[in-house]
Parts: structure tokens; sequence; C-alpha cells
């Protein structure tokens, strides 16, 4: 009888076929997502109208990285949603299974190679660096140490015109008071050779725009990443009459996205001089104005975007002095809402209704460039879900793939692609001398003393 | 190739009460495999994280051969965390797989190939270098992930638990291949386990910890033979060593009606004290006529040989239930019966572990 650990139980996960190995489960239950590589058997189950992910991996790494990733859903950190950890699974001839662990799909997420096999212009890359390195410095705030920082670890969201990136595997992570310098560089050294390894990979299945180099954007990782710390926390020490300068600190956090919610601040004993140093940051600093005015919840970019059009809309309708809750209530009523009321039902899987507005405002402001006039907003949303929405992927679970292109090629296995891709050579296996020996293998669990000391006269002779 | 040494080493975190790792010194050989063991919590991971730069060194000092590393970053340290990353890139060869990290740090083609062709072969693997890796089983993996290290050729290798995720099958060949590996490569490896078959089938010498604190570190057979203390004593075999408590009396130790001879000169030791430890490995017990009166209560039964549990006869039923288990092997030809009274006594006295109650240490 398997069993389900899970903070909120799903009855519909009970009629699942637990007791046969994930790989083996049968294609009613599965759907064929776009996703990374991975080394244990990952596969997206159909739950009712629900899509999880489902991972088969040995007990105390499956508690484990439900309790991780727990921890980070309660300190806000992007990172998928835990659901459940399935345990005592028996297959039908009674041999012991792999416990599952179950995630909620994110929705309209990309995996790297779902966005990679469409072709990525270069600039798209180093949004994904970006991406990738707010995540990491975030994790590092919050105490987390990731361990396997990759790409394929990893999911994207579309967050305005950039991308808002998602932890997705925490197996190797751990949680500490405070990380060492230490941990954050090896965390770093992780990331850029896994990243080398994936940028030559892509490279290799000729993916990768060859405008770009592997070592170029590995290298960019690492100096972003380390100016982006450097604003998070470094130390600013100025003379006391430049008070100004604690302001401009903020509103450089607050740009990026970071609210200070607590700032150290030291004078030197003669008051000549003050030092600075950020204590907590919270990501989320657009996004959560937005939240409390608006109640959206949206990614920080595309919050951002939404608050500039909101401060337009203010500025537009002479409600400078209003109150800033009243002008989001219009604003939500009279800009946002009708916007989204207007992409009909079977388009909404497209994108999320952030990101349309979003790309409902770059299509306004084009096609006012290009017609020298001001474009009514209902006229860009009408002009946008026509000429470009239709057009598009179906992201939110990109259940409807685009049929791949001629040259494009096919998986394998469409629902794993760690196995590799159908043309890829096949043949005999070559002859392996280590598998060979590897059946005579003794018991684990027991310590035979016997044969060490055999050993160890053998040793000695 | 290079020694490692701790040197008075100390981890403190914030806000803990005692040291994570307390004072630790330690001194690995040059080519030597050092297994670090221990429950959880006993700072043998925090350990090869100072090593490997990942955890700061509060005080004392970290030696890479003549080298000072207590305070270079991670990358500095010339060190390889093998199994740190398992991802095998689908359209890249098992030799690009193994190679990458080479590319990247700007080794020359010639020089990658060659170090790549000599990793595949100490691994078997040759035979797969210009497949891709989608046939790959989990071991082939595995190996892989272990070649990628290896080409780097670093001074030191560290292993943190890269079993724990494993099958139990899969775990017992990759510890053989694992240590095999070691010794035909050669370089110094530091491995981190909670399980002591593992430590003592795999290591050069095997250090114990707890606490935070090195309680002895040793070859495996020492560590059995010899344990320095009650906790290595219990924490190093497997059916565990039995540790009864008996009392001081003339030319011996008293464990319920029998008196265990002790030589004078180790009850001296124990001067002023009137009770101590007698550890019995289940293997060194014989039964006989003379010996520890023992109520049987589970007889089992594995082959050629067999093990019975039960506890000091003659106990008052309440002090029954919470008694000391004592477990002892014997010949399954003619086992004793469950709910019997055996006596058995130790083999050969130099498997009489003596320790004393108040120190802990072995005094025998």
């Amino acid at each position: 009888m398997p069993r389900f650990l899970a903070s909120r139980p799903d009855s519909r996960l009970i009629p699942l076929p637990w007791q046969t190995p994930l790989a083996q489960w049968p294609v009613e239950n599965l759907v064929a997502l776009p996703r990374g590589i991975s080394r244990h058997v990952v596969r997206f189950i159909k739950v009712g109208s629900s899509v999880y992910a489902a991972k088969e991996v040995i007990e105390h790494l499956a508690m484990h990285e439900y309790q991780m990733l727990t921890n980070l859903h309660r300190l806000d950190t992007p990172a998928v949603e835990p659901l459940a950890v399935v345990t005592d699974r028996v297959a039908e001839d009674g041999e012991p299974l792999d416990p599952i662990l179950i995630t909620r799909h994110l929705e309209f997420s990309l995996p790297y190679r779902s966005l990679f096999d469409h072709g990525v212009r270069p600039d798209t890359v180093t949004r994904l660096v970006d991406a990738m390195v707010v995540l990491l410095a975030r994790l590092h705030l919050v105490g987390f140490v990731w361990g396997d920082v990759s790409l394929s670890n990893v999911l994207f969201r579309r967050d305005a015109g950039e991308f808002a990136a998602y932890l997705v595997d925490a197996e190797t992570a751990e949680m500490h008071e405070e990380l060492t310098d230490g941990q954050r560089e090896n965390d770093l050294q992780v990331a850029s050779v896994n990243l080398y390894g994936e940028f030559c990979d892509l490279e290799a299945g000729g993916m990768l725009d060859p405008s770009l180099h592997p070592m170029a954007l590995v290298d960019s990782i690492m100096v972003r990443y380390h100016e982006l710390w450097a604003e998070l926390t470094g130390v600013e020490e100025f003379p006391g009459s430049e008070v100004a300068r604690i302001e401009n600190r903020v509103r450089r956090l607050n740009a990026m996205g970071f609210d200070v919610a607590e700032m150290d601040l030291q004078t030197t004993p003669d008051g000549s001089h003050i030092r600075i140093q950020p204590k907590v940051v919270d990501a989320g600093h657009h996004s959560r104005l937005l939240l409390r005015l608006t109640g959206l919840d949206t990614e920080e970019n595309q919050a951002r975007r939404l608050l500039n059009d909101m401060m337009t809309f203010r500025w537009r309708t002479g409600q400078q002095h209003v109150d800033e809750a009243v002008v989001a209530h219009q604003w939500l009523t009279e800009c946002f809402q009708p916007v989204v009321n207007a992409v009909p039902a079977e388009l909404r899987g497209k994108r999320d209704a952030a990101q349309i507005f979003h790309e409902v405002l770059d299509y306004r402001w084009y096609q006012a460039q290009r017609e020298s006039r001001e474009v009514p907003l209902m006229e860009a949303a009408e002009g946008y879900i026509n000429d470009v929405l239709r057009s598009l992927p179906d992201e939110r679970r990109n259940l409807t793939m685009v049929p791949p292109h001629p040259d494009e090629r096919q998986l394998a296995n469409p629902f794993d692609p760690s196995q590799g891709f159908a043309d890829d050579e096949d043949g005999p296996p070559p002859v392996d001398p280590w598998e060979a020996e590897a059946d005579d293998a003794a018991d684990a669990g027991v310590l035979d003393i016997a044969a060490l000391r055999a050993k160890a006269k053998g040793h000695s002779a | 190739m290079a020694t490692v040494s701790y040197k008075d080493a100390c981890r403190v975190y914030p806000g803990a009460d005692h040291p994570a790792v307390n004072n630790l010194n330690l001194d690995i050989g040059d080519g030597e495999f050092m297994v670090l063991v221990g429950p959880s919590g006993c700072g043998k991971s925090t350990s090869l994280r100072m090593l490997a730069g990942l955890e700061e060194v509060n005080s004392g000092q970290i030696m890479i051969g003549e080298r000072d590393v207590t305070d270079l970053p991670p990358k500095d340290r010339d060190i390889a965390m093998v199994f740190q990353n398992y991802a095998l890139y689908p359209h890249m060869t098992v030799a690009d797989n193994m190679g990458f990290a080479l590319k990247m740090a700007g080794v020359p083609k010639a020089d990658r190939d060659k170090r790549v062709q000599e990793a595949a072969k100490l691994l078997g693997l040759e035979e797969f270098l210009s497949r891709k890796p989608k046939a790959l089983s989990g071991g082939q993996r595995q190996r892989v992930a272990m070649g990628r290290a290896i080409v780097r050729q670093p001074q030191v290798f560290l292993m943190d638990e890269p079993l724990s995720n494993l099958d139990a099958k899969l775990r017992v060949s990759t510890r053989t291949q694992i240590a095999a590996l070691q010794t035909r490569l050669g370089v110094t490896t530091v491995y981190v386990t909670h399980d002591q078959v593992e430590a003592m089938t795999m290591g050069d010498r095997v250090a114990v910890m707890k606490d935070g604190i090195l309680q002895q570190v040793d070859s495996p057979l020492t560590l059995y033979d010899a344990p320095d203390n009650l906790f290595v004593a219990g924490f190093i075999g497997s059916p565990a060593m039995n540790l009864m408590t008996g009392s001081i009396v003339d030319g011996g130790v008293k464990i319920g009606d029998y008196t265990m001879p002790v030589a004078r000169d180790v009850l001296a030791k124990a001067e002023g004290e009137d009770q101590l430890i007698v550890g019995i490995r289940p293997e060194n017990f014989v039964v006989a006529e003379q010996g520890i009166s023992l109520d049987v209560d589970v007889v089992e039964e594995l082959g050629a040989d067999g093990y019975i549990y039960g506890s000091l006869a003659g106990l008052p039923a309440d002090e029954k239930l919470t008694a000391q288990q004592i477990v002892a092997r014997v010949s399954a030809r003619k086992p004793p019966q469950r709910g019997s009274v055996v006596r058995l006594n130790a083999a050969d006295p130099s498997s009489v572990h003596i320790f004393s109650k108040k120190t802990e240490l072995r005094i025998s």
C-alpha cells in the first residue's frame, strides 16, 4: 500500500499506477511536455485536469527535496511547489520501488531546451543568464546553497521583456543560517561548469547562435553575479555630508526589484563618515506593490511595466493628487481587465494575463511609432490579438505543441529527453568489462571481516 | 599527488554551543584512501567541506602538500569533488561529456584527448567514447561522472556520500569499483560516509568521528580489533560488539554470576572505579561449560552460522524488559534452543576488550 506524505492531500493521486516503475507508466497517465535532462526518471503525469511532475528517487533524497522545496515556498523564493511524496511502493512481483516526489507543474513555464528548440536570439540567451543569476543571488540571500546549479534545473517564465527563473531541483541543496563565501563561490563554480556543458551541448546540437560562445556566456554569469551581490550586500562608506547616498542605495535596489527591510547604519566616532550595509533585502519590490494595489500576482518585471502604465494613466487622467489605491482600481477596471477580457478563451493558454497586457503595450508603442499617432488601448489589443497572439504557441502547458520543424530532431522517448534522440546511432552495446563483474556483489549491509583480514594478509604478503 | 593535513582545525557555527569540528588533527598520506565515518552530525561532512573550501576554518590550518589552503577559495585548491555533476549531455559524445571541463579550463585539444583516453581506459569505457550517452546504464553514467574528475588530474579527490543515491546492488558494485580505481590512480582521496561497512571495506585508514571530535584513526582491522574507546567499539562492526557492565572483583569483572578473568595489570589501571565495561564481539563468543549465562530469546539461522540473541540469565522479570541484549554467533549445526540457558565465554583472552566506565577509554 503506497503512503502519501502531503501537506494538502489530493485524493486524485490514489488511483494512479504506483505499483509500476515510473519509466513504464502507461501513456494515458503521461503528458509529453518539454523539460530538461535529468539523472532520475522524471515524467509529467495527468492528475484529473492538472499536470504534475513526478520524480522517482530514493527515499531520503525524496524527503530531503520535499523539505527543501517546502522551505523555499515558505520563504517566497521562486521554486516549484512540492505536493507529495509517495512512499512504500511495491511492484506487482513484490519488489520494493523507490518513492516518487510530486511537484506542481509551473504554468507558462519554459525549460531552456524548449526555448532553444525554436531558435533563440542572442539577446534572449543573455536574459536567460541574467534570470539565472538573480535566482542564484536570491537563493543565497535566504541561506540556500543549491549544489547543482544548471539550466536543466531551472524553469523560465516570461516576465515582460525579461525572464524569471524558478528552481526545479533541490536534491543537492542545503539550508544554512548564512552562507560562507566558499559556499557561494562553489555554487558559482558548479554553475559555470554546468552551464558551460549545457551551452556546449546546445552548440553540438546546432541550437546555439554561432555568435555566442559558451565561455563568454559563462564568464558573464560570474561578472553579473558579483555585481548583483555587491549591490545587495556590499558595505558603502561616505562622508557624513552625503547622507543622500543612503536614499540612493535604496532606490538602486528598488530599481533592481529588491526592497530593503533592514539597513545597518554606523557612523564613525567623530561623526564624519557613514557606513551602510543592507542587512535584509527582499526580492519582489514591484510585484508586492502591484499585488497590494490591484490584487494581481505577477512576475517582477511585469509588475514594473504595469505600475508604469498605471502611473501614465494617473497622469493622463489628471489624478496626481488622488489616492493611489483609487487610481489603481480605476486602472484595473478601465485598462487592464478590458484588454484581458478581449482575449478569446481559446487563446488564453498562450500567455498569462500580465504578459499579454505587457505585449499589448509594446504592440501599441510600435504601432504608434509606425503610424505617428496616439493608438487607443483597445485598438492595440485588437491588433495584437489578431496579428500576434493567434500565431504564438500555447505556453500554459505547451500541450498543443508546435509540429516539429522538418530539421528538428525527434526524441527517442517523447516523455524523456535524457534518453537522447531517435536518430542517434544504435547497434549492439559495446563491451563493458565492469558491468560483467557487478553481479557477484556481496550483501551491502554486512561487514565481512574475514574478507578484510584476507585482503590485509594479501597486502602484507 | 599530495598529502593532506588538518592542524587543530575548528569549525564553529554561529550560535552553536559546541564546535561542529573540534581541533581536528589528521594527517592523510600521499595516495591514501581516507574514509571519514560517524553518525549524523559528527562533523565528517563539515571536515570534508573545510578541506574543499566550502566551510570556513575558524581556527587552525589545513594543508595540501606544502601549501596552506586554509583561506584559499575552492577553485584554487586543486581538488575535485567527485560526482558533483552527473548530468550527461545528449548531443555530446561520451568523450566530450568527460572532457568538456578541460576545454573550459583551456587545456589544448591533444592533451585533452589523451587524458580522456586514459581515464576511459581506467574506467572500462573506451568502447563508448565516440557514442552518445543515450544508451548508457546507471553505473556507466556514474563512471562518466568519475571520469570528469579524473581527467582534471587533481591533487585530491573528495567524495561526500557518493553512493547514497544508488540502490543497494549498484552501491556494492560501485563501492568496489571506486576502491579499485583509487588504488590504480593513487590519488589521495577523502571519502565521507555514515555507513561503517562502506568505510571498513573501502578505506586504507578510517577516521571515526563523534560530536565534532576525532575518536580514532586507524586501519580497518585495527579499529575492529583494538578500538580505542567505547564509541568506536560499538560503532564499528555489525552486529555490534557486546558491551557489558560488570563489577570489579578479585581476578576479574563479574557479569551476572560469572567472573570474567581480567589481568591484574589491567585492573590496576582502573584504580578508584567499581565497575568496568567488558566488550566481546558476537563471533568471539563460544558456548562453554563456564561463562556468562544467557537466556536465549531468539535464534537466527543464516546458512553455516547462526546468531542467538538474549539477555543475562537470572534477572528479575521487570529488569529483563530493559536489559541489554547480548548477541553471539553460534554454529548453525546444533544451535541452542529458544528459551534455553547457555553459558558463553570468550574464544580467546585477546578478544576481550576492557573499557573504563568513567573515561570510556580502553584499558586492556
